[in-house]
C-alpha cells in the first residue's frame, strides 16, 4: 500500500503498467517492486525448485524472488529483477516459472514431494537405468525447475560497449563513495563515479537520519550536483561495476535504455572497460535475511528494504508490520513506520540484552519460530523464553545483519577475513591490486564512520597519484553503534530457508555435512547453495555459518566460496555488442568488389576478404559450367583476375637482400633487379610457413608476395626475425596490401591485352618471364610483374589503390574484345591445381620442403629461418608423405578432397593408410578429375594404381598416381 | 590485463599477440646440435611466478616485447623491446 507524503519523489504524476496482465499503476520514480508493494501484489514468482509462492524480499539488485519477464517478442526479456526495474509507461511485467499462474502453480505439486527432494536427490534418484537420464529424467526436470525464457527469436536489440580511463573509480555512490569521489574530485583527480542505481545516494535515499542537518538524500543530492559541474568528473548512473580485471581492468555494465519505452535504435545497455589508476570500493552492504522456520512467505523482507520502501518510494507491504532483529538497526524501522502512521506489532529482537529505541512492544532474547500465510504472511509465532506467542503481521522486517560486499575486491582471488565483531567478512588490504575498500564494504557501518571513511581513503589514493588533497569539512550524521549479536538460524518445524532462489534450506545444508560434503565448496555444490542468480549474496553467509555449526568448526575456518564476476548478472548481448552478424569479424573487400557483386559472382571468404567464386552468364546453371568456361577462356584467350589480397610486403634497406636470404630458404641477394623469384619460407620448426613470389624493384628494395591466408602471419614473422633474430641488419618493411591494387591478366593474349592499355606498349625482349619494373598506365605510375600462377604467359599489374576499380573496368573493356574476361576463385583453382602449384591445401602446417619436393631449396643454404631444424633424419626420410598428383584411371571416376589413400587390394583402415588426398578440381582442359595429395614415398610411386577412399562421402576411386604437374610441364606456355 | 608498450604506453591486452617464452630468443647457432635445437623448439619451463615472455603489439607500433609478469598474481613488472635484448 502507498502512504502518501512519503517517499523522495513529490511528484504525483501516475504510470500505468501491466503484471501478468492486469492493469495497474505506480507514480513516476518507482521501481516495479516499489509499485507492485503500492498495489499490493505479493506473490511475485515462484521458486526453482519447489514452486513456493515467494514475494519481494529486498529492495536493490540482489533480489533473489522478485524476477519477471519485460516486454515479448524478440524484445522479451527474462529474470529482470523487479527491484532494479525502473517503472515507466506501459511497462509489461509477467511472473516466471509458474502454469498456470502465479497464484495458482500446478507445480507447486514439487513442494509437497519435498520431503524426498532433499540435497543430493537428483544424484542419488536418477542414476539408473543409465540412459534414463538423457531420455526421461533430465528433460522433465529442465521443464519443471527453472527461470524466465527468451523468446527464440532474433534479438534485434542494440547493445554497445566502450572504454573508459580515469585516475581514481569511485563504485557505488553511497556516503562513502560520495565523500570519496568529492576528496579525490577536488584535489583534481579524474574521476569515474559509478552507481548500479538510478539516483546516487545509497542508503542515504532510504534512511531518515540527517546528514550536515539537512535530510540525508538532499545532502547526497547537493554533492551529486556540486560533482556534476565538475569537468574532471564523470557520474556514471545506472551502471553496475561487475568485476575487477587485472592491472586496474573493471568490468561495469550501463542500463540505457531499459528505463523507458522502447526507443529503436537506443542501445539497451552498454558494456564498459574501465581502467583506473586507482579504485574505491564503496558498494555498501548487503542486509541478510535470518533462517527461522517458514521464512519465506511473502510479506517477509529484509528491514533495510522495509525503510528503502517506505521513505524512497512511500510504500509498506502490509498493514501490520513486526521485525525481527539481531542488532540495532533494523529498530529504525518500527521508528520510521511508527513515523509514517503504520501499524508495528513488535520488535522480536534475539538479543536479552536489546533496548527499544521508541515506543513499540519488544520482545528481547525472541525468535520467530514460525509463520502462517500461505500466499501471503498472515501471523507469526515467537518464542520468548519458555512461552509461544502469536503475532498479527502482514509483513516481517527481518534483519541478521549486514554482510559488507567485498566482491569486487575478492575478484583476482583474494579471500576475505572474518571479522568478530561485526559477524562479517571484510575485504583485506592489497586483494586488488590499485583498489582501496570504503565504509561500509570495509565494516564501517555508520553513516559517520562511512562519510570519513570515504574522505580518508580519498586523501590517501590522492596522495598516491601525487596530488595535494583538498581541506573537506567533514559532515555532521548519525554514529550510532552496530551492537549484533549472532543469530543464524533458528531451530523449529518447517523449512529455515538460506537460498530462496534455489531452495536451500538449513537441512540441505546439514544433510550435506552429514554426507561428508564438508568443505564449504562440496557443500555449494551439492546443495546448489549459493549458484543462483543473486549468487548467494542473501544467504552465503548464513549458509556456511550453518555448515560450520554442522561440522564443528568456526566460521574463519569455514572459509567462503570464490567470489567471481560478474558481481550483477551482464547479458551476453552487451559483452558482445557489435560483434554479432557482420560485426563478428572485419569485412575486407578489394577495389573490384562492386563490379564482381555487378556481375553476378557469388562471393566466397579468403580469411577476411570477400573475392569473387566465379562470374555466371545468363545461360549457366551450375557453378561448374562457369568454372569450366572461365578456365578454357584462360587457355585459350586471356582472364583477369583480382590477385591484390594477396599478402605484399615492401621491403628496403642496405641489407634488404641478406634479410630475404634468412628468412627464404633459396637466396634473394643473387636476384637481379628486375627480376621475381619464387620463395619458400620455413617456421624455425623446418616446416613450410608460407610461399609468394619477390621481387627485386632497386638494389635496396624489394616487395615480398604472401598468400592471402597467411598475410599478417609473415608480416608478424618478419617482425620477429629482424628486430629478435637479426637486429644486425638494416632493412625496414612495411605492408603495402591495402595500397595496391593488383590484377591477375592471365592467357595467351595477356601480352596484346597489356600492349593496348599501358602507356608505350609492352616490349616482348624486356618483358620475359619473371620480370619486374615500373610501368604507366594511362599515366599513372604501376608496376608490372611477368609472374604466373595459371601456367599461362600472364602478368601482374598494380596501381595505386585509388585507380583499381578504374583499372579493372579498362581491364575488362579489353579482354572482351578480344574473347576473354573475368575470371574468379574457382576458376584460378582449377588452373593451379592443372599446373600442380600448392597453396595452404598443401603446406597446411605439417609438411616439409622435402615433402613438397622443394628440398633442393634449402639444402644449398648455411643459416635461414628452420635450415637447422629441417635437416633433423625425421623430416628427410623417403617414407614421409610426398607431394604426389593423382588421376582418376576411369577418366570419369570421381576424387574428393580429404579422401585416404591405400594399395589396392588393402583393406582401407587407418593402420593400411597410405595418405590423403589436399585439392581436387574436374580439369576442363583434361577433361578428366585432378588431384593433390600425399603419398608415403609417392615420388618413387608415379604410375602406381592407388584406391582412393572416401569413407566421409561412401566414395571409392582408382587412381594413378603422377608428378603434380599435370599440364604443360616444360613451361612453355609460360615462357612463350 | 595491461601491457607497458616501451613505445606506445601502457595499453590493453587485446592489442597484443601472444608468442611464447622469451627464451625463443636465444636461437643457437646452426651446427649447434639436434640436443640445443631441440630444447631451443621445444621445451620450455612452466613457470609459477616470474615469467618473461614474448608478445606483439600487432595492433600497435609493431614491436615485439618481452613483458615480465608474474603468472600466479597477474602481476606486470615490466615490459622492454624485443629488439634491445637481442642486441
Amino acid at each position: 500500500m502507498r502512504i502518501e507524503g512519503r517517499g523522495l519523489c513529490q511528484s504525483n504524476t501516475s504510470v500505468p503498467f501491466t503484471f501478468d496482465g492486469e492493469r495497474l499503476t505506480g507514480r513516476e520514480g518507482d521501481t516495479l517492486a516499489a509499485a507492485l508493494i503500492a498495489n499490493d501484489k505479493r506473490v511475485v514468482g515462484r521458486s526453482f525448485k519447489y514452486h513456493r509462492p515467494r514475494g519481494i524480499l529486498t529492495a536493490g539488485s540482489e533480489e533473489p524472488n522478485a524476477l519477471v519477464t519485460i516486454g515479448h517478442g524478440p524484445q522479451q526479456d527474462p529474470n529482470v529483477r523487479a527491484t532494479v526495474q525502473e517503472l515507466y509507461e506501459g511497462l509489461e511485467a509477467r511472473s516466471q516459472n509458474a502454469f498456470p499462474s502465479v497464484s495458482f502453480d500446478l507445480m507447486a505439486v514439487n513442494d509437497l514431494m519435498s520431503p524426498f527432494l532433499g540435497a543430493g536427490f537428483y544424484y542419488k534418484t536418477f542414476m539408473w537405468p543409465k540412459n534414463f537420464w538423457e531420455k526421461l529424467y533430465e528433460p522433465i526436470i529442465r521443464r519443471a525447475a527453472g527461470l524466465g525464457a527468451l523468446s527464440g527469436l532474433t534479438n534485434e536489440d542494440t547493445y554497445e560497449k566502450a572504454y573508459a580511463f580515469c585516475d581514481v573509480l569511485v563504485i557505488g555512490a553511497g556516503p562513502t563513495g560520495l565523500m570519496a569521489a568529492l576528496g579525490a574530485a577536488r584535489a583534481g583527480a579524474d574521476v569515474i563515479v559509478a552507481d548500479e542505481d538510478s539516483r546516487m545516494g545509497g542508503r542515504l535515499l532510504a534512511e531518515t537520519g540527517e546528514v550536515d542537518g539537512k535530510p540525508g538524500h538532499a545532502w547526497a543530492a547537493d554533492i551529486v550536483a556540486e560533482l556534476a559541474t565538475m569537468d574532471n568528473v564523470r557520474l556514471m548512473h545506472r551502471t553496475a561495476v561487475t568485476g575487477a580485471y587485472d592491472q586496474g581492468t573493471y568490468g561495469a555494465l550501463e542500463r540505457v535504455g531499459q528505463h523507458h519505452p522502447h526507443q529503436p535504435g537506443k542501445p539497451l545497455e552498454c558494456f564498459w572497460r574501465i581502467v583506473a589508476r586507482r579504485a574505491i570500493l564503496c558498494a555498501g552492504a548487503l542486509e541478510r535475511p535470518v533462517a527461522f522456520p517458514n521464512n519465506d512467505r511473502p510479506g517477509i523482507m529484509t528491514a533495510g528494504a522495509v525503510r528503502a520502501y517506505l521513505n524512497r518510494w512511500g510504500v509498506v507491504a502490509g498493514r501490520k508490520v513486526a521485525v525481527f532483529a539481531n542488532n540495532d538497526g533494523a529498530h529504525r524501522t518500527a521508528l520510521d513506520l511508527m513515523a509514517a502512521g503504520v501499524d508495528v506489532s513488535a520488535v522480536i529482537d534475539s538479543r536479552a540484552e536489546a533496548q527499544a529505541l521508541g515506543d513499540y512492544k519488544l520482545f528481547t532474547g525472541a525468535q520467530v519460530i514460525g509463520t502462517k500465510g500461505r500466499k501471503g504472511l498472515e501471523s507469526l509465532s515467537i518464542r520468548q523464553s519458555d512461552r509461544t506467542l502469536r503475532i498479527e503481521a502482514e509483513c516481517l522486517a527481518v534483519s541478521g545483519g549486514w554482510n559488507p560486499s567485498v566482491h569486487l575486491a575478492c575478484h583476482m582471488n583474494g579471500r576475505p577475513e572474518w571479522n568478530a565483531e561485526t559477524l562479517s567478512f571484510l575485504p583485506r588490504d592489497g586483494m586488488v591490486p590499485g583498489m582501496t575498500a570504503a565504509g561500509a564494504a570495509r565494516g564501517q557501518f555508520s553513516t559517520a564512520a562511512c562519510l570519513a571513511d570515504g574522505a580518508r581513503v580519498a586523501k590517501e589514493v590522492v596522495i598516491e597519484l601525487g596530488l595535494t588533497p583538498s581541506d573537506t569539512a567533514m559532515p555532521r550524521a548519525e554514529d550510532r553503534p552496530y551492537r549484533i549479536e549472532e543469530l543464524w538460524a533458528v531451530e523449529g518445524r518447517g523449512r529455515k530457508w538460506l537460498d530462496f532462489q534455489n531452495d536451500v534450506h538449513v537441512k540441505d545444508v546439514r544433510l550435506a555435512a552429514q554426507e561428508n560434503f564438508r568443505s564449504v565448496e562440496h557443500m555449494k555444490r551439492y546443495t546448489t547453495q549459493g549458484m543462483a542468480t543473486d549468487q548467494g549474496k542473501n544467504s552465503n553467509v548464513a549458509a556456511l555459518a550453518v555448515l560450520a555449526d554442522a561440522t564443528g568448526r568456526g566460521i574463519p575456518e569455514t572459509g567462503t566460496t570464490t567470489f567471481r564476476p560478474p558481481y550483477t548478472p551482464v547479458s551476453i548481448a552487451a559483452m558482445g555488442a557489435g560483434s554479432q552478424g557482420e560485426g563478428f569479424a572485419p569485412k575486407r573487400v578489394t577495389t573490384s568488389h562492386t563490379a564482381s557483386v555487378d556481375r553476378g559472382a557469388p562471393m566466397i571468404e579468403a580469411g577476411l576478404w570477400y573475392r569473387p567464386s566465379y562470374f555466371p552468364k545468363p545461360d549457366e546453371r551450375t557453378w561448374q559450367e562457369s568454372c569450366n568456361r572461365e578456365v578454357t577462356m584462360v587457355r585459350n584467350a586471356v582472364g583477369i583476375c583480382d590477385v591484390s589480397t594477396l599478402g605484399k610486403i615492401d621491403i628496403q634497406g642496405p641489407d634488404a637482400a641478406a634479410f630475404l636470404d634468412f628468412v627464404y630458404t633459396n637466396t634473394f641477394s643473387t636476384l637481379k633487379v628486375g627480376r621475381v623469384r619464387y620463395g619458400l619460407m620455413l617456421r624455425e620448426d623446418g616446416h613450410v610457413m608460407d610461399d609468394g613470389t619477390t621481387a627485386r624493384m632497386g638494389k635496396s628494395h624489394f616487395v615480398m608476395t604472401t598468400t592471402t591466408a597467411a598475410a599478417g602471419l609473415v608480416m608478424r614473422h618478419l617482425a620477429w626475425v629482424s628486430q629478435a633474430l637479426r637486429p644486425d641488419l638494416d632493412v625496414v618493411f612495411t605492408s603495402a596490401t591495402e595500397q595496391w591494387a593488383q590484377f591477375a591478366v592471365a592467357g595467351p593474349k595477356s601480352r596484346d591485352l597489356l600492349d593496348a592499355v599501358v602507356d608505350g606498349g609492352i616490349d616482348p625482349e624486356s618483358w620475359p618471364f619473371m620480370a619486374c619494373g615500373e610501368v604507366d598506365v594511362m599515366g599513372v605510375r604501376g608496376r608490372l610483374f611477368r609472374i604466373s600462377f595459371s601456367g599461362e604467359h600472364a602478368y601482374e599489374i598494380a596501381v595505386p589503390a585509388g585507380y583499381g576499380a578504374a583499372l579493372y573496368r579498362v581491364l575488362l573493356a579489353q579482354a572482351e574484345t578480344m574473347g576473354g574476361g573475368a575470371y574468379g576463385m574457382e576458376a584460378l583453382n582449377v588452373m593451379r591445381i592443372e599446373k600442380g602449384h600448392i597453396t595452404h591445401a598443401e603446406i597446411h602446417g605439417r609438411t616439409t620442403a622435402f615433402d613438397i619436393g622443394f628440398e633442393g631449396m634449402v639444402s644449398k643454404k648455411t643459416d635461414c629461418v628452420g635450415f637447422s631444424a629441417s635437416r633433423r633424419p625425421g623430416l628427410l626420410e623417403e617414407s614421409r608423405e610426398q607431394l604426389v598428383g593423382l588421376h582418376p584411371v576411369d577418366p570419369a571416376g570421381k576424387l574428393t578432397a580429404g579422401a585416404h589413400l591405400f594399395e589396392d587390394r588393402a583393406e582401407p583402415v587407418r593402420t593400411n593408410d597410405h595418405g590423403y588426398v589436399t585439392s581436387v578440381c574436374h580439369s576442363p582442359t583434361l577433361g578428366h578429375d585432378l588431384a593433390l595429395g600425399f603419398l608415403t614415398n609417392g615420388r618413387a610411386r608415379h604410375g602406381e594404381t592407388i584406391k582412393m577412399v572416401d569413407h566421409l562421402r561412401g566414395v571409392t576411386t582408382l587412381a594413378r598416381v603422377c608428378d603434380p604437374v599435370f599440364f604443360d610441364k616444360e613451361g612453355a606456355r609460360v615462357r612463350g | 590485463m595491461r601491457i607497458p608498450c616501451p613505445i606506445c604506453g601502457t595499453r590493453d591486452r587485446r592489442e597484443f599477440t601472444y608468442q611464447g617464452a622469451a627464451e625463443l630468443l636465444r636461437r643457437p647457432a646452426p651446427d649447434a646440435g639436434d640436443a640445443a635445437w631441440d630444447d631451443y623448439l621445444h621445451n620450455r619451463d612452466n613457470p609459477c611466478g616470474e615469467a618473461r615472455d614474448l608478445w606483439f603489439h600487432e595492433a600497435g607500433c609493431g614491436a615485439w616485447l618481452v613483458v615480465e609478469r608474474d603468472t600466479a598474481t597477474h602481476e606486470v613488472m615490466g615490459a622492454e623491446l624485443a629488439e634491445k635484448v637481442a642486441s
